[in-house]
C-alpha cells in the first residue's frame, strides 16, 4: 500500500494534531501556524500516524488517499 | 413535543460530578432532539436542542450553517457575548482572519519552547505547597496560580496586577451571576486591558500580545485588541486550573490509575487525554442555526439555539464498544474526543493547556508521592453549575 496526502490549507485552523501525530510528515507555518507538508507519499511507517493525523485534524484539511501499488 | 425542562446547563449526576447527570444519559438514548431551558446571566434563559450523542456533536461543532456568537450591538452593552475581538463571536471568512493573527503563537514548536518556563512555574507553586504544609488547599496554591502565571506571562501581564485578573476572569464564567454583575465585570476588565493595549502600541512588548500589535496593529482596533486580550486571558486560564483541579480530585479518589501517571513517564500524554475526556471541563457549547437545518432527520429551524453536550458526547465515542466509557483508564487514551470541540472553532490553546496537564500532574505527584485529600470525600465543593466545571477547594496532606 501507499498513500498519497493532500492538504488544504485555506481550511486550516492551525490545531496542531498532525504535527503531533506524524512529525516527518507535517510542520506548521511559523507566523500563523497553517500546515506544511513535507512528504506527499510517506514511507510505511509513517502511515498509522498519517491516519491518525486525518482523523483528528478538526477542520477537515488533511485528506489521505490510500492505493494499491501499480506495478 | 414535551414542554422543555430547566435543566442545568453542565447537568452531573447528584452522585459524582464527573458523570453526566441520568437526564443527558437518557437524552443519548432518544430519538428525538430534546429541548431545554438553559439559563444564562447574559441571554437570560433559553431553550435549546441538546446533542448528546458522539456523532452528532462533531457534526454539529463543525457545521458552518450553526454558528457562533450572537451579532454585536453598538448600542447595548458590553458583555462577553457583545464585544469585538473574541473569537467566540466570530464565524466564517472573518473568524479565520482574525484566528490566523494568534495562531502562530500556539503552534507545537512555539508552545514546546515554553516548557522552561512552565517547568519552572510548576515547581515554585510545589515549594509553596510544601511551605503551607499539611491541609494546603491546591486549588488556590497549585491549579489556579499555574495557569494565571502562565497566561499573563504569555500576555505580559505585571505579577501585581494577577490576583484581580484570576478573579475577574471567575466572575466572567460564572453562569450564576446577574447581568449586571457581567456588565460591570467587563467594562473592569475592558478598563484595565486598554492601558494594556495602549502599553504596547507605544512599544510592543517581546510576547504575545506585543507581537500581534507589532505584526497586525494596523489591521486590529484598539477595540478589537482588548477584546482579543480578554478572550485569552479567560480562555487561556479558568479552563485549564480547572482540568488540574479536577482532575488531581480525579486521581485522588483513583489511586491506582494516579500511580501511573506519577511513575510512568511514557504514559502521561495518553493520560492527559483521557482525563480531558473524563472530565469535559468545558462542559456544553452552544450554537445558533443561520438557516432551517436538520440534525439526523430532526428539524432545527433558522435562529433556534442548539447545546452540544460535550460532557455527553464525550462517554458515547466510537471505540464504545471496546471499553467501558464511564471508566476511567489512563492507560486506554480515547482515539479522539471532543473535549476541545471540534470544528473551526476547536481551542485556539489546546497544545498549550496539554503541555501545562503534562507538566504540572506528573510533577505533583512525583513531589508528593503520598498525597491524599486532608479532609473527607464528601467535603470536596465542586463548581458543577457554571460553565467550565471545577472544584472550589482541594486541601491535601502527604
Amino acid at each position: 500500500m501507499r498513500v498519497n496526502i493532500d492538504v488544504d490549507q485555506s481550511r486550516c485552523v492551525a490545531a496542531g494534531h498532525c504535527v503531533s501525530a506524524a512529525p516527518e510528515v507535517f510542520d506548521q507555518r511559523d507566523e500563523d501556524g497553517v500546515v506544511v507538508l513535507l512528504d506527499e507519499a510517506p514511507a510505511e511507517h509513517e502511515h498509522e500516524g498519517v491516519r491518525e493525523a486525518a482523523l483528528l485534524c478538526p477542520s477537515a484539511a488533511i485528506a489521505v488517499r490510500e492505493a494499491e501499488r501499480r506495478l | 413535543m414535551s414542554e422543555p425542562k430547566p435543566l442545568p446547563i453542565a447537568a452531573r449526576s447528584e452522585g459524582c460530578p464527573f458523570t453526566p447527570a441520568d437526564e443527558l444519559y437518557e437524552m443519548q438514548r432518544s430519538e428525538e432532539l430534546p429541548r431545554i431551558m438553559v439559563p444564562s446571566p447574559l441571554l437570560d434563559e433559553f431553550e435549546a436542542a441538546t446533542i448528546t450523542r458522539y456523532e452528532d456533536a462533531k457534526n454539529a461543532l463543525s457545521d458552518t450553517r450553526l454558528r457562533m456568537g450572537f451579532v454585536f450591538d453598538p448600542d447595548a452593552p458590553r458583555t462577553m457575548l457583545n464585544q469585538p475581538g473574541n473569537l467566540l463571536n466570530y464565524n466564517g471568512a472573518d473568524h479565520s482572519r482574525l484566528r490566523r493573527m494568534l495562531t502562530g503563537a500556539f503552534t507545537v514548536k512555539r508552545v514546546r519552547s515554553l516548557r522552561p518556563m512552565i517547568e519552572r512555574i510548576v515547581s515554585d507553586r510545589l515549594d509553596a505547597v510544601e511551605r503551607a504544609g499539611a491541609g494546603a488547599d491546591l486549588v488556590r496554591l497549585f491549579s489556579t496560580p499555574i495557569p494565571t502565571l502562565v497566561i499573563c506571562e504569555l500576555l505580559g501581564v505585571p505579577y501585581a496586577d494577577r490576583a484581580d485578573f484570576q478573579h475577574r476572569a471567575q466572575v466572567g464564567l460564572d453562569v450564576n451571576t446577574s447581568r449586571e454583575t457581567q456588565i460591570q465585570n467587563l467594562a473592569e476588565m475592558d478598563e484595565y486591558m486598554a492601558t494594556l493595549i495602549a502599553s504596547h502600541r507605544e512599544s510592543p512588548g517581546d510576547n504575545l500580545l506585543g507581537s500581534v500589535v507589532r505584526d497586525h496593529g494596523d489591521e486590529l482596533t484598539d477595540e478589537e485588541l482588548v477584546g482579543i486580550g480578554n478572550m485569552l486571558l479567560i480562555a487561556g486560564h479558568e479552563t485549564t486550573a480547572s482540568m488540574l483541579s479536577a482532575s488531581t480530585t480525579l486521581l485522588l479518589r483513583n489511586p491506582d490509575q494516579l500511580a501511573v501517571v506519577r511513575d510512568e513517564p511514557d504514559a502521561v500524554d495518553g493520560a492527559v487525554e483521557e482525563l480531558l475526556r473524563y472530565c469535559s471541563p468545558a462542559t456544553a457549547m452552544p450554537r445558533q442555526a443561520g438557516e432551517d437545518m436538520a440534525v439526523r432527520d430532526q428539524e432545527i429551524e433558522e435562529g433556534e439555539r442548539v447545546v452540544v453536550s460535550v460532557l455527553a458526547a464525550n462517554r458515547d465515542l466510537p471505540e464504545a464498544a471496546e471499553r467501558d466509557l464511564d471508566r476511567l483508564d489512563v492507560r486506554n487514551p480515547p482515539k479522539h474526543h471532543v473535549a476541545f470541540g471540534y470544528g473551526a472553532h476547536q481551542c485556539l490553546g489546546q497544545q498549550l493547556a496539554r503541555m501545562e496537564l503534562r507538566i504540572a500532574l506528573p510533577a505533583l505527584f512525583n513531589r508528593f508521592p503520598e498525597l491524599r485529600f486532608a479532609c473527607s470525600e464528601e467535603d470536596i465543593e465542586y463548581r458543577t453549575k457554571a460553565l467550565v466545571f471545577g472544584v472550589r477547594n482541594l486541601p491535601v496532606t502527604w
